[in-house]
């Protein structure tokens, strides 16, 4: 695996966030949900480095901590869509066409219910909290995962290697574990990666609308909201928050794509195919889903 | 799905519209009214009939018309929609061309940084800081509201619909842009490209008469890809800009827990979503006959 450019700065990003997580375990510069009225509003300064909120909460300990439950929803629903997805894809890329047609159809459907608002009918159902906001965003990404890899097991289970160990007695499932699944491990990163960017945007748009995250855990979505009113004081407030998502997402996307690039070196070679690299490359991380969030 | 996802909810809602004061025989009466005494399938299809005449039943909080409140609400959030995608592809395409165009050079560059950035950057942040600039730094537009005559009161309608609009279509163009680039680089390594340049062309001359249509088809299928992310997109301006659509309306409903509107309200989007991908299928068959034939 070669390194590149945007791998390298993907995976600085996504560091720095991971990094901030752990920082919030043992350290914050001040108790992330300690109130004080009498400092509240205040500008950045040597003491509050990036100010406080409308109780006096320090800002920067609210937004390190605010990284746990951002990260703990990436990667917890990007495992539920990642199992789901994967199992779903490469069962109805095996099975005969009878359960396949309609299993796709299927795929399909859940393809067309956007993300976010399957989290907000799970959330008027189950009320808001991040678990429902989670297992929304897993089952709806999981869609997209399943379809990105029925698709590159179709193309597998065409090759000659394949044909060649069903001859020589192979079972379906050995064909699978030996074949087929080592050579979609690539694809299956860059989607992972993708997924997390998606599902982070999801869950800070969820607990801006109020759906995600509940109080007093701090989010950076309902940070950003709950320091929206205050843009007539000082429009500063709500883009230390903003900052710290762009920041992550950023990161992952770039991940994603630095990935793709370095696990794929046939990439490079061929600029003839721009679109349907694009296009894979969306699939696969989800961009056209993730546009607004 | 919806249906069902709804149904599950806890609690009985004849129980809870009346209250401790429910007589066992109100109860009754109000079941029989709603349909909740019959099975389960037998509700389901009885929705979907009346669904498909175009009537989504009534409020179980209000007792209101919900086809009519979506009508109604639909004036504020398909021109927020219709405004957005437009504006979204005439940023997206001449810059995704000249990012293309320009690919190794800086301002190439520069446009594709701007374009992952834009689908980085959530859409509530970009209304934020829209806000901050336009509406309480230069007061050029207001900051949110949408005039109490709706689009009888145009021009004032029209400024309250600017900032949302582009909100929506600065995540939905950085998207659109990249597949616009790409596109474009597809076209110009293409022969017919070439030849058109040998005829004396210049690059400009020669994307206008042989590129611009060809790269338009895989902009118009992501463009009918992104209609489910506009409408999410629309939930949250609308929520940033106080607007009164549609998703102002699912996000009360929500917390109300008024299942029939919100049932009523997520089918007829995921219908919406159903259509717009068909007529795409329809204008792509114009672009690209070879899609028609097949």
């Amino acid at each position: 695996m070669k390194f590149n450019r945007t791998l390298i700065i993907g995976v600085s990003f996504v560091g720095f966030s991971c990094f901030l997580a752990l920082l919030s375990l043992v350290w914050t510069p001040f108790d992330p949900l300690e109130i004080n009225p009498d400092i509240s509003l205040a500008r950045p300064s040597a003491v509050h480095w990036l100010g406080t909120d409308e109780n006096g909460r320090d800002i920067l300990s609210n937004i390190i901590v605010g990284s746990r439950a951002t990260l703990l929803t990436g990667v917890l629903s990007v495992a539920i869509c990642m199992l789901v997805g994967v199992t779903v894809g490469v069962a109805t890329a095996i099975s005969p066409r009878w359960v396949e047609s309609p299993a796709v159809f299927g795929i399909d459907i859940v393809l067309a219910l956007p993300t976010v608002l399957f989290a907000i009918v799970l959330a008027a159902v189950y009320g808001p909290s991040t678990l429902t906001a989670i297992v929304a965003i897993g089952i709806a990404l999981s869609a997209s995962v399943a379809q990105v890899t029925r698709r590159e097991v179709n193309v597998v289970l065409l090759a000659d290697y394949v044909t060649a160990a069903r001859s020589s007695g192979s079972g379906t499932w050995r064909i699978v574990r030996k074949h087929v699944l080592p050579n979609i491990r690539s694809s299956l990163f860059v989607q992972a990666s993708g997924a997390c960017a998606i599902a982070i945007l999801a869950e800070s748009t969820l607990s801006y609308l109020g759906l995600g995250t509940t109080p007093p855990a701090p989010s950076w979505g309902r940070m950003m909201a709950s320091l929206q009113q205050f843009l007539l004081i000082d429009p500063i407030f709500p883009l230390w928050p903003g900052l710290a998502i762009v920041i992550t997402v950023l990161g992952f996307n770039l991940l994603g794509d630095g990935l793709r690039e370095a696990l794929d070196p046939t990439l490079r070679a061929s600029e003839e195919t721009a679109v349907d690299d694009e296009l894979r490359s969306a699939s696969s991380t989800g961009t056209t889903n993730a546009g607004s969030h | 799905m919806v249906f069902l996802l709804l149904r599950l909810l806890p609690g009985d809602l004849a129980q809870a519209k009346l209250g401790i004061y429910g007589t066992p025989e109100a109860l009754e009466q109000l079941r029989a009214e709603y349909g909740l005494d019959r099975s389960l399938p037998a509700q389901y299809f009885a929705w979907l009939g009346d669904a498909v005449r175009g009537d989504l039943g009534l409020s179980v909080l209000t007792g209101a018309d919900i086809t009519a409140e979506l009508l109604n609400k639909a004036t504020v959030t398909l021109p927020l929609i219709g405004i957005a995608s437009v504006i979204a592809v005439l940023i997206a395409v001449p810059l995704g061309m000249l990012s293309a165009l320009r690919f190794r050079k800086w301002d190439g560059i520069g446009v594709s940084v701007a374009s992952q950035l834009g689908i980085a950057v959530p859409t509530f942040w970009v209304g934020v800081i829209l806000i901050t600039i336009f509406a309480v730094q230069t007061q050029v537009f207001p900051s949110g509201g949408f005039p109490y005559d709706g689009w009888a009161d145009l021009p004032a309608a029209f400024q309250s619909m600017l900032l949302p609009s582009f909100t929506l279509a600065l995540a939905q163009g950085a998207v659109l842009m990249r597949f616009a680039r790409s596109a474009t680089i597809d076209v110009i390594q293409q022969d017919y490209f070439r030849t058109a340049r040998a005829t004396g062309l210049t690059r400009a001359q020669a994307l206008r008469v042989h590129g611009v249509r060809n790269a338009m088809v895989p902009v118009v299928s992501v463009l009918g890809m992104q209609i489910s992310t506009l409408i999410v997109g629309a939930i949250i301006v609308e929520s940033v800009f106080a607007l009164p659509g549609v998703g102002q309306m699912l996000l009360q409903d929500v917390n109300v827990r008024d299942y029939t509107k919100v049932q009523g309200t997520v089918a007829a989007t995921t219908t919406l979503v159903f259509v717009v991908s068909f007529l795409v299928d329809v204008v792509l068959g114009f672009l690209n006959p070879r899609i028609r034939q097949r």
